[in-house]
């Protein structure tokens, strides 16, 4: 126990200290190139998986397909992608890339899942009201859908803010550097730290995805949820 | 790219073996999560003020990163197989927990009303009658919780236990793709294989569902009120979203 004090002690130093908030090393630069990272990833996995989710599950179509398809796509190893395809082309897009295929599945299922969940009937009732299938996409589906849609988007977002520490490996900073540096040099101040700021963001990708549920979610559907 | 099949066919015996390290390393841990779920899960079902607590830090145990959980526990547990097993237990909590709590919850209220009229005490129906209708929701939840551990492990090879992840540093280290590729398509064969072996143990401890499947199964989607509707499609989540428009 007294190590574990000592440890947060230490890293509290570290994270305080004001040769941490300057520069290249600085957490600031390391913390937006994280950021910016996991913005971009998030982003092109959310067009796509939103894009295959809502298509598979409103046509009803290609459903078991898709799904399976995703599931696969949990099983690559995103370490041995970000590697392979950096010995290629040495730039920052494989750790895109690898990240975007991680966070693309747990976007896509949960989209089909919500929008494949949504009673019949109100489907029927939104056709009935004169609705296209535009129409009943937008304003009947995915508003039913949002709860899970959100969740997919969450999961993948903690998902790619913790691992775009591996972007550090191949040497593209972000705040794995931190905690690859950490690692090479035996310093756990510098791993722990790291460590922190990366769980800080995450919590944070948590809260605010709380907070758009809060705000985007029909009342009516977080009510009968919680029964 | 250029793959050197030589390489592979004169490397099949380390690729076999660290084949099976992986594996040893990313089902342990699932196993070990499946033990510590079960018992939580149930708790929580029990006394539901204990869920959100509960599935908060099993949410925040998954956003630290592998490799820094890695690396805390290096300090008490040394560069051994259990520095890697113990983080992955932890993951495999916030799909595993939950999964067991809406297995628990599909239980409908008719199905549990008759087996406690038949008899049934608490244990005996939790164990005889509500676990078992939760078999297909808690394994959909072990089935990404073991195809994500599986391709997790690689990361583990940064402190010198990652079964395949060994070849893929080595291949980087080296520049040799095939190594990389050769190690990463077979993490995703273990993890297929893995997957395929999950569905067949759903299959065999659910008999039921197949044989409702096969008598009307494929009416429920368009028919829901003609089609009898199977209970546990009923609280996925249908009615009660239907419920709050009306």
């Amino acid at each position: 126990m007294n190590d574990l004090w000592n440890q947060i002690t230490l890293s509290w130093e570290w994270l305080t200290a004001s040769a941490q908030w300057h520069g290249e090393e600085g957490i600031p630069h390391r913390l937006l190139q994280h950021v910016i990272y996991s913005g971009i990833s998030l982003l092109c996995a959310a067009v796509i998986g939103l894009a295959l989710g809502l298509l598979v599950g409103h046509t009803g179509r290609g459903g078991f397909l898709a799904v399976s398809v995703a599931n696969i796509a949990r099983a690559v190893p995103t370490f041995g992608l970000v590697l392979i395809i950096v010995l290629i082309d040495y730039s920052i897009t494989p750790v895109l890339v690898a990240l975007v295929a991680l966070a693309v599945p747990p976007i896509l299922v949960n989209t089909f899942e919500g929008v494949r969940a949504v009673d019949p009937d109100a489907k029927d009732a939104a056709r009935g009201m004169g609705m296209t299938g535009w129409g009943v996409l937008w304003r009947a589906e995915v508003p039913m859908a949002l709860p899970l849609i959100l969740l997919g988007l969450r999961t993948s977002a903690v998902q790619v803010v913790a691992t775009a520490t591996i972007a550090a490996y191949p040497g593209f900073g972000g705040l794995g550097r931190y905690i690859i540096d950490g690692l090479a040099r035996n310093d756990y101040q510098l791993v722990v730290g790291g460590t922190v700021l990366v769980v800080l963001l995450a919590i944070i990708v948590q809260t605010a995805f709380a907070g758009l549920r809060r705000l985007l979610v029909s009342p009516g559907l977080l009510g009968s949820a919680r029964s | 790219m250029d793959l050197d099949w030589g390489w592979i066919g004169e490397h099949t015996d380390s690729l076999t073996e660290h084949s099976l390290t992986h594996l040893k390393l990313a089902l342990l841990p699932v196993l070990f999560g499946l033990i510590i779920s079960l018992p939580l899960g149930v708790a929580c079902r029990r006394w539901g003020w204990l869920y959100p607590p509960v599935l908060t830090a099993a949410n925040a145990l998954y956003a630290i990163p592998s490799l820094a959980l890695f690396m805390i526990f290096i300090q008490y547990t040394g560069l051994e197989p259990s520095t890697v097993m113990i983080p992955l237990t932890l993951y495999t909590l916030s799909v595993l927990v939950p999964n067991v709590v809406d297995g628990l919850a599909s239980v409908s209220e008719p199905v549990r009303q008759a087996a406690t009229a038949m008899g049934f005490g608490t244990l005996r129906r939790l164990l005889r009658v509500e676990l078992p209708i939760a078999v297909p929701i808690v394994i959909a939840g072990v089935r990404v919780a073991a195809v994500s551990s599986i391709s997790l492990v690689a990361i583990g090879q940064l402190i010198g236990q990652g079964g395949l992840g060994y070849d893929i540093i080595r291949g980087y280290q080296l520049r040799f793709q095939t190594q990389i590729v050769a190690a990463s398509v077979l993490i995703i064969l273990l993890a297929l294989v893995t997957d395929a072996i999950l569905v067949l143990i759903q299959r065999l401890l659910t008999p039921w569902t197949r044989a409702r499947k096969r008598s009307g199964g494929s009416s429920r989607r368009r028919h829901p009120i003609t089609g009898a509707a199977p209970p546990h499609a009923v609280d996925a989540g249908v009615s009660s979203i239907a419920g709050g428009g009306g």
